[in-house]
């Protein structure tokens, strides 16, 4: 039973390690199987293990226990054009180009001259040929976050700052107790967390692809790092990017977030983030990067005050915007005008080389 | 008369009223299996739903003695397991120096000088009744100390170098909290059981307030807890926990009410709401609305 149950709960989305369909079966043993509630409560504490997946169970539970053929297949599919705004076709597009870039050795030197010009190009007007090519420039990128003074001491050299007594009652013990060579301790860095929130709106949508491509590199490459999508509501995809492959990874992203090019509600989500993550304290002395064309469809006011609250949990905020780029753009839409007061860094992240330029302004 | 195998999750309930927590069939459960099975209990939930009480009341049902170890940033073995006291190392150097004797490194570092932290004091534990090990807000430590957690509560040892593997006779009971600043490594997670306490409903608040503040009035109790009900209701940036629903009721109660009124709410609002925006969210929303809501819903 609990293994047919393991899999029922598989299928709805929710990871159930084999252990934990072990511990399920010995708590089984434990409650007995004549009533709901007992049987109910020892799957939750055994096979979920983050309040998001409650939901998914709870339906995956009706399903098995009452066998009600519930709504298990309608959970989280996702929207047909997700994937045809995601999902560049690598293998026909590649071979649609003159330069076939495949994963043959002699191509490697070709694909350097191109690189340059696509620094600079802007993300909107990529083809997709140019856009996997792109993406293998974002593998290059390394982020790292501003430093911070650590808790963590470790052992130094220099004869100054904190006694390592530890150290200090070794060395004495050479000279016969007198503790004649001292060690002492120094202050470890840490690097801030980092967070980034896209904006997955309608608005953002050719820039958005390539966006999420460097969110997958920031989120591999670094152990503190959270990843939100901002559309209508909230969605966090941190642990979807985790993988390594990053066509998978956006995939699974994409699937997770339903209102991929919807409209937006900066605001609103702005506050679900600060509600449910970021005053709690993902935010907390972090480095908080927004990308955003700052419209926003609901009232700037609500934008306006959730940014404050941010701004007063966060060490830095970092706004890209791709269309600061475009020659006289003033930051006149709405949701950027109410906003802008709390950034304190204003790039723009329209092309690759802007991106490498955003890797240097999170790193200071 | 050791309650730590109970038979049947109704045991827990009653034990853990009786020792002033009133937990729901879910953390009941959760409870129950974790001290069947022997498996630390993962906690999550809002700031003030009792996640750490937990921990306190089972030290004071089971009759444990309850070792607490608050994580926090940069966390490392000193601090959690143990440490050697140096200054007495040192002492002690000095004296065998000053009595023209050879110095035994073995002496100083045994037991005499040993300083244990709350993990090995969990571990090292003797006598019948195991330790009630809380693991508070593990999200604050960072993730190479989560690895070593993970490698103690797996094997319930650990090993000092300098003295050998210390390997508990009967394992603590562990309970973990988190405030989900971060994630919880999975491979933390799977060694635990799991439970997301949520608010409690109408019924089980009263309850509690009476249970924790007997001497409040029961007519103001109920109004108290609907209008903690309705104000998490209202969107708020921090939406009152059970112990601010505790502090409020009693707050009110050394007023010398015995009912909800609007003066007093307007009064005490600080006590229940900790954020200036939501104070003014609720008082835009009406205090009076609020009251009446409470006392229709308590009545």
């Amino acid at each position: 039973m609990a293994v047919a149950f393991a899999r029922v709960l598989r299928r709805s989305g929710v990871e159930v390690p084999v252990g934990a369909t072990l511990t399920f079966a010995e708590a089984l043993g434990c409650v007995g199987l004549s009533s709901r509630a007992g049987v109910y409560w020892a799957a939750r504490a055994t096979m979920v293990n983050r309040p998001e997946d409650i939901a998914v169970f709870d339906r995956a539970f009706a399903v098995f226990w009452d066998g009600r053929a519930a709504t298990l297949d309608a959970v989280e599919l996702p929207p047909e054009e997700v994937i045809i705004a995601l999902d560049v076709p690598d293998a026909d597009e590649a071979e649609g180009t003159d330069d076939d870039v495949s994963a043959d050795a002699p191509v490697v030197t070709l694909r350097w001259s191109p690189r340059e010009v696509l620094r600079q190009r802007d993300f909107a007007l990529y083809t997709p040929a140019e856009f996997v090519e792109a993406r293998r420039l974002m593998n290059d990128l390394r982020l790292v976050g501003a430093a911070r003074p650590s808790r963590r001491r470790k052992p130094s050299r220099a004869h100054r700052g904190a006694p390592d007594l530890r150290r200090t009652v070794r060395r004495s013990l050479r000279s016969g107790g007198e503790p004649v060579q001292r060690a002492f301790l120094a202050t470890g860095e840490r690097n801030r967390r980092l967070v980034l929130l896209l904006d997955v709106s309608g608005s953002m949508e050719p820039y958005a692809r390539a966006f999420v491509r460097f969110l997958h590199a920031a989120v591999i490459s670094r152990s503190r790092v959270e990843a939100f999508a901002l559309g209508t509501r909230l969605t966090r995809v941190t642990r979807e990017l985790t993988s390594r492959d990053p066509d998978a990874a956006v995939l699974a992203a994409a699937r997770r977030v339903v209102d991929w090019s919807g409209g937006t509600r900066l605001g609103e989500a702005v506050k679900q983030f600060n509600d449910e993550w970021g005053i709690r304290g993902v935010a907390r002395g972090a480095v908080v990067v927004i990308f955003s064309d700052g419209w926003d469809r609901g009232e700037p006011e609500v934008l306006a005050e959730q940014m404050a609250r941010l701004a007063r949990v966060a060490y830095r905020i970092v706004w890209v915007n791709p269309l600061k780029a475009s020659p006289g753009y003033a930051p006149l839409a709405q949701g950027m005008a109410a906003a802008l007061p709390y950034v304190d860094e204003f790039v723009e992240g329209h092309s690759m080389a802007a991106l490498e330029e955003l890797t240097r302004v999170i790193a200071q | 008369m050791v309650p730590l195998l109970p038979d049947t999750v109704a045991e827990v309930s009653k034990g853990l009223a009786d020792h002033e927590y009133l937990a729901d069939d879910g953390l009941a459960t959760s409870i129950f299996l974790a001290l069947r099975l022997q498996r630390p209990l993962l906690l999550e939930g809002e700031a003030g739903v009792g996640k750490t009480e937990v921990a306190k009341v089972l030290a004071r049902w089971t009759g444990g003695e309850l070792v607490r170890l608050q994580c926090y940033e940069g966390i490392d073995a000193s601090q959690a397991v143990y440490e050697w006291d140096y200054s007495r190392q040192l002492l002690h150097l000095r004296a065998v120096e000053a009595s023209h004797e050879r110095v035994d490194e073995d002496e100083l570092y045994s037991e005499r000088f040993l300083v244990k932290r709350p993990l090995l004091r969990a571990l090292a534990h003797e006598g019948d009744v195991p330790p009630v090990l809380l693991i508070d807000e593990i999200d604050r430590a960072d993730d190479e100390f989560e690895a070593f957690l993970l490698e103690i509560l797996s094997d319930w040892s650990i090993s000092v170098p300098e003295l050998g593997v210390v390997r508990a006779d009967v394992p603590p009971v562990v309970v973990l909290t988190s405030n989900r600043t971060r994630d919880v490594h999975d491979a933390l997670k799977r060694r635990c059981l799991y439970h997301w306490i949520a608010h409690p409903d109408f019924e089980r608040e009263l309850a509690i307030v009476r249970l924790r503040a007997p001497h409040v009035p029961e007519l103001l109790a109920r109004d108290v807890a609907a209008a903690a009900e309705a104000l998490r209701g209202l969107e708020l940036y921090k939406p009152p926990g059970v112990a601010e629903t505790i502090d409020w009721a009693e707050a009110l109660a050394t007023l010398g009410r015995s009912r909800l009124d609007e003066a007093a709410v307007d009064a005490t609002l600080g006590t229940i709401l900790k954020y200036r925006e939501d104070q003014e969210r609720v008082r835009a929303h009406g205090v009076a609305d609020l009251v009446r809501t409470a006392m229709a819903r308590g009545a």
